[in-house]
C-alpha cells in the first residue's frame, strides 16, 4: 500500500510538471501577439518595453524561462495579472473555497440522491416506481447544467420568491439552488449506476443466504449488498468530482458566485493570460488530488484490490 | 436433376442447404435488435426531426432569425410567434431552428474530427504498443488531467472564441474516450489466431491495422460516437452560453439562453425553449446511444 502510494505520487508530480510545461508552451505558441507588448500598453516606448521585458524574464532563451516557471509555479507563484499586477496566486487563493464548497455540496446532493434512487429502484426493479425513476434519470442526465440553473431560478426566486437569485457559498438558502444544479445532473447518473451495480449484487449466492438465515432486509441491502456495488460506484464518483469541477464554472457563472470559474471566464474575456493560466493549473492540480484519494479508497472499500 | 431448391432455400440465389436457416451478419443481428427496441427508434425519428427542422429552417418560417424589428420586442407566445420574440424582435422560434444548424454542426463535427483523429491513435497504441503506445496514452492521461468541460474552455481560451475553435477544443476533449476504447478493443483483437497469422505471413502492419483490426472495432466505435455526441452538443452549447462560442448576432442555443438572461424576469419564453430543445436532443441522442449500445451487443437477447 506504501509502495502504491508513493509510486502513484510519483507519476502524479510527473504528470503535474508536464501539465505545467504543456499550458506554458501552448500559451507562448498559440496565442497571438507579444504579451509584454500588451502588458505595456498602446503608448509604450521601445526602452519602456526593453526594460519590462527584461523585469519579466522575457528576453531570457525559453528553456530558461520555462524552468523558472516552473520553479516560480511549485512554489505557488504563477505570475501576476497583466490587468491588476496583483499576484495571480492571491486572487486564486480568494476564489478557490467557492469553487471548492461549491463542488463539495454538489457532490454531497448527488451522491445521496443518486445512492437512495439506485438503491431503492434497484430493490424495486420492474416496478412502476422503477420505471418512473428511470425516465426521470435519462432526462435530468440530459439537461445541460446551465439551463437547469437558469428553470431553477426562474421558478424559486422568480416565480414562487422563495429562495435568492444569487448564489451564497456560506448559507444555506444561497447554496442551495447552485449545488442541486450542478449536482443533478450526476445524480442521474450514479442513481443509473447505482442500480446496475446492485441489480448484480442482489443476484448473488451470498445474498441469497443472507436473506435465507433470516437477516433482515436493511442488513441485505445495506451491508452485505452496497458494500459489495460500491467498487464500480467509487470509480464513477471520482470522475465525476472532476465533471463536478469542471461544471462548477458554468454554475458560478449563472449564480454569480466569485470562484475559480468566473476567475477563469474574466481572464479569458479581458485576456489576461497569467490569470486564466494559474486558475486552469491550480483546478487541475486539485483534480489530480482528488484522483489519489479515490485510488487510496478502492483500496479501504475493496480489500481484494492489491497495489504491487 | 436434384430437387432441392425450395423457394426459402435460395437467399439471393446462394444455395442454401435445406433446413439450416441462412446465417444472418452480426450487423443484421444488431439491426433486428435495434427494431424491436422501440423507444430507441422514436429517439432516432426525433432526433431526426430535429436535424431536418434546422437544415430546412427557411421553409419552415418565414422570420428572418437576425433582422431586428422593434414593434415586437419581448412579446409573449402568441398564434404570430409561437415561441414569443427576444429583446430585437426576433422571433424566437425561428432563431431555435436557425440556432440548430450551429449548436448540431458543433457537436457532430466534433466528433468527427475527434473519431478521424482518435481512432487511428487508438489502432496504432494498441498495435504497436511499447514507446509508442506510451506516448500516446500520456498525452491522453494529459488532458484527462483537466477536471470536466476545464479543457475545452483552457483550449478555446488560447484559440479565441469562434465555432471552429470550439470545435477544435471539443474534439481534442473527446480524444481520449474515442483512443482509450479503440485501444482496449484492438489489445484484445490482436491476440486472435487469424491477426497472428497475417503477422505471420509478413503482412504490412498498416494494412493489418486498417484492414483486419479496425472492421473488429467498429462497434464499439459507432456506440462511443452516439453517445458523445449528446456531451458534445453540450459542451458547445455551454462554451457559446460562457460567450466563448457563437458569437452575436449568429443563433445557437446556448448563445440565446445568454443572451435572454437580462430579461429572466419579464420573458420567461428566453430561457424556457432553447434550453428544452437541448434538453430534447440531447436526451433523445442519449436513448438512441443505449438503444445502439444494446442492438450493437450480442449478448443482448431479442425479446
Amino acid at each position: 500500500m506504501v509502495n502504491f502510494l508513493i509510486r502513484r505520487l510519483f507519476t502524479t508530480l510527473i504528470l503535474a510538471v508536464a501539465l505545467v510545461a504543456v499550458v506554458f508552451i501552448m500559451l507562448r505558441t498559440i496565442v497571438p501577439g507579444d504579451p509584454i507588448q500588451t502588458l505595456a500598453g498602446d503608448f509604450a516606448t521601445p526602452e519602456m518595453i526593453e526594460s519590462l521585458r527584461i523585469k519579466q524574464g522575457l528576453d531570457k532563451p525559453l528553456h530558461i524561462q520555462f524552468f523558472i516557471f516552473v520553479r516560480n509555479a511549485l512554489q505557488g507563484d504563477l505570475g501576476n495579472s497583466i490587468f491588476t499586477g496583483l499576484p495571480v496566486t492571491d486572487r486564486v487563493i480568494g476564489a478557490y473555497p467557492v469553487t471548492i464548497r461549491l463542488t463539495i455540496y454538489s457532490f454531497l446532493f448527488s451522491m445521496t440522491l443518486g445512492l437512495m434512487l439506485g438503491v431503492i429502484t434497484s430493490y424495486y426493479h420492474d416496478t412502476w416506481l422503477d420505471n418512473i425513476m428511470r425516465i426521470m434519470s435519462v432526462t435530468f442526465a440530459s439537461v445541460p447544467t446551465f439551463w437547469l440553473g437558469l428553470m431553477l431560478i426562474l421558478i424559486f426566486a422568480v416565480w414562487l420568491d422563495v429562495l435568492p437569485v444569487q448564489g451564497d457559498m456560506l448559507s444555506l438558502e444561497g447554496l442551495l439552488l447552485p449545488a442541486i444544479s450542478l449536482g443533478a445532473g450526476s445524480a442521474a447518473s450514479l442513481a443509473r449506476l447505482v442500480r446496475a451495480s446492485m441489480l448484480e449484487v442482489l443476484n448473488t449466492e451470498y445474498v441469497r443466504t443472507a436473506r435465507a438465515k433470516g437477516l433482515h432486509e436493511w442488513g441485505v441491502v445495506v451491508k452485505h449488498s452496497l458494500r459489495n456495488a460500491l467498487v464500480p460506484i467509487i470509480t464513477i464518483a471520482g470522475f465525476q468530482i472532476g465533471g463536478l469541477l469542471g461544471g462548477a464554472i458554468i454554475t458560478e457563472n449563472i449564480f454569480g458566485l466569485a470562484g475559480m470559474g468566473t476567475l477563469v471566464i474574466n481572464g479569458i474575456t479581458s485576456r489576461d493570460y497569467p490569470v486564466v493560466q494559474g486558475t486552469v493549473l491550480f483546478t487541475a492540480f486539485t483534480y489530480l488530488g482528488v484522483n489519489i484519494i479515490v485510488d487510496v479508497m478502492y483500496a479501504y472499500v475493496d480489500p481484494r484490490i492489491r497495489y504491487d | 436433376m436434384l430437387t432441392l431448391t425450395l423457394e426459402s432455400d435460395t437467399i439471393d440465389g446462394e444455395y442454401q442447404v435445406p433446413g439450416i436457416p441462412k446465417e444472418k451478419t452480426p450487423f443484421q443481428l444488431a439491426f433486428r435488435r435495434f427494431g424491436h427496441n422501440w423507444i430507441a427508434i422514436a429517439a432516432f425519428i426525433l432526433m431526426i426531426l430535429i436535424v431536418l427542422s434546422a437544415i430546412f429552417a427557411n421553409r419552415i418560417t418565414t422570420f428572418d432569425p437576425i433582422k431586428l424589428n422593434a414593434k415586437a420586442r419581448l412579446t409573449a407566445p402568441n398564434s404570430e410567434y409561437w415561441f414569443g420574440t427576444d429583446a430585437m424582435g426576433r422571433d424566437v422560434f425561428t432563431r431555435i431552428m436557425y440556432g440548430g444548424r450551429v449548436s448540431l454542426w458543433i457537436g457532430l463535427s466534433a466528433v468527427i474530427l475527434s473519431l478521424v483523429i482518435g481512432v487511428p491513435l487508438g489502432l496504432i497504441s494498441g498495435y504497436t504498443g511499447g514507446v509508442v503506445d506510451n506516448l500516446i496514452m500520456r498525452f491522453m492521461d494529459l488532458i484527462l488531467a483537466f477536471p470536466g468541460i476545464l479543457f475545452a474552455i483552457w483550449l478555446v481560451s488560447m484559440l479565441g472564441p469562434g465555432v471552429n475553435q470550439v470545435i477544435i477544443a471539443i474534439a481534442f476533449w473527446d480524444l481520449p474516450g474515442f483512443s482509450r476504447v479503440v485501444r482496449g478493443s484492438v489489445l484484445s483483437i490482436k491476440e486472435i489466431d487469424y491477426i497472428q497469422a497475417s503477422r505471420a505471413l509478413g503482412g504490412n502492419p498498416w494494412r493489418i491495422m486498417f484492414s483486419h483490426v479496425l472492421p473488429n472495432v467498429i462497434a464499439p466505435i459507432i456506440i462511443m460516437a452516439s453517445l458523445s455526441i449528446s456531451g458534445s452538443i453540450l459542451a458547445g452549447s455551454s462554451l457559446s452560453f460562457l460567450g466563448l462560442g457563437a458569437q452575436p448576432p449568429t443563433s445557437e442555443w446556448g448563445l440565446m439562453l445568454s443572451d435572454g438572461r437580462p430579461y429572466l424576469r419579464q420573458a420567461w419564453w428566453l430561457m424556457v425553449f432553447p434550453g428544452a430543445m437541448i434538453t430534447l436532443f440531447v436526451l433523445a441522442s442519449n436513448i438512441f446511444g443505449d438503444g445502439l449500445r444494446d442492438a450493437l451487443d450480442p449478448r443482448t437477447e431479442i425479446k
